[in-house]
């Protein structure tokens, strides 16, 4: 055991000689190499640019297009809106034609339902075409709304604005259509087109044309 | 079956559903500091898929646990940062 001893020092020497005979190139290339603290600073200077470009893009993005203002197809659109605000993304919602409605604080209250053109209401078309079938229809949706607890527009629309969903009203159909922007919830934006919702859609990790 | 956690809230959404019990416990959560739980009471049959996947895609808080009772739905998240 004692022989071991002496062995397995001199076992260790080579190795530190090779450690030693590594040291004089290491010293070489560290001549042109950059000092620890310019190393220390540049890792600072990175990690930095990183943690700014990480917060930066940190928040998702999403835009949507909203295009329908009947009652059903209101809320697709309100829905994940809020629910993506819920993710924390930043949130976009575009309303052009009758998706105007949504925005429209009486008009918002009144969406209807057609009764026509969808094949899964309990009726055929020639019925549902009738005078008040519209209205009907629309009650009935409204009822089930009720029963189901399920949010309404007016409530999905100003949650949304309270978490900070931004809502904006295409002027090309606010003025095509005759909206006045005043009769619109408050928050709601106005002034904007087409190039500022495409610019929506570059920035945004998610795009939807409801 | 009780919790092994100490609740600082408790969100009563029953009735709500799809997306309210998400959106108001994002609003809820909103209001606690680091480190606290908030108890969410769901009817929703969706709460449980819903706030798990929430919770798995949001910043900053984390799905202790969720319980399926007989008619209520619990779920418990605690807020990390």
């Amino acid at each position: 055991m004692r022989t071991d001893t002496p062995d397995a020092a001199t076992d260790d020497t080579p190795s530190d000689n090779a450690a030693t005979d590594d040291t004089p190139s290491e010293d070489a290339a560290t001549d042109n190499a950059p000092s620890r603290a310019e190393l220390a600073a540049r890792v600072d200077e990175l990690e930095d640019a990183l943690a700014a470009a990480t917060t930066d893009d940190d928040a998702k993005r999403i835009s949507i297009i909203a295009t329908k203002g009947t009652l059903d197809m209101a809320y697709p659109p309100l829905i994940l809106a809020s629910t993506a605000a819920a993710f924390g993304y930043e949130v976009t919602v575009f309303h052009t034609f009758w998706a105007l409605d949504i925005l429209h604080e009486e008009r918002s209250k009144n969406l209807k339902l057609s009764s026509v053109g969808n094949p899964n209401m309990p009726m055929p078309n020639a019925v549902a075409a009738l005078p008040g079938m519209d209205r009907v229809t629309t009650k009935m949706m409204e009822k089930k709304i009720e029963d189901n607890d399920t949010a309404s527009i007016e409530e999905l629309l100003e949650t949304s604005l309270d978490m900070g969903v931004e809502f904006q009203a295409c002027q090309m159909t606010i003025d095509l259509m005759d909206y006045d922007e005043d009769d619109f919830y408050d928050g709601v934006t106005v002034g904007v087109g087409a190039a500022t919702a495409l610019q929506d859609m570059v920035d945004a990790d998610i795009q939807l044309l409801v | 079956m009780s919790a092994e956690f100490d609740i600082t809230e408790t969100l009563d959404v029953k009735g709500a559903s799809c997306p309210m019990p998400v959106v108001k416990t994002k609003t809820a959560i909103d209001e606690l500091v680091a480190g606290e739980i908030l108890e969410v009471l769901a009817t929703d049959p969706g709460s449980m898929s819903d706030i798990d996947g929430w919770a798995a895609g949001t910043e900053g808080v984390e799905l202790v646990d969720q319980e399926e009772g007989d008619d209520v739905y619990k779920h418990y998240v605690r807020k990390t940062e």
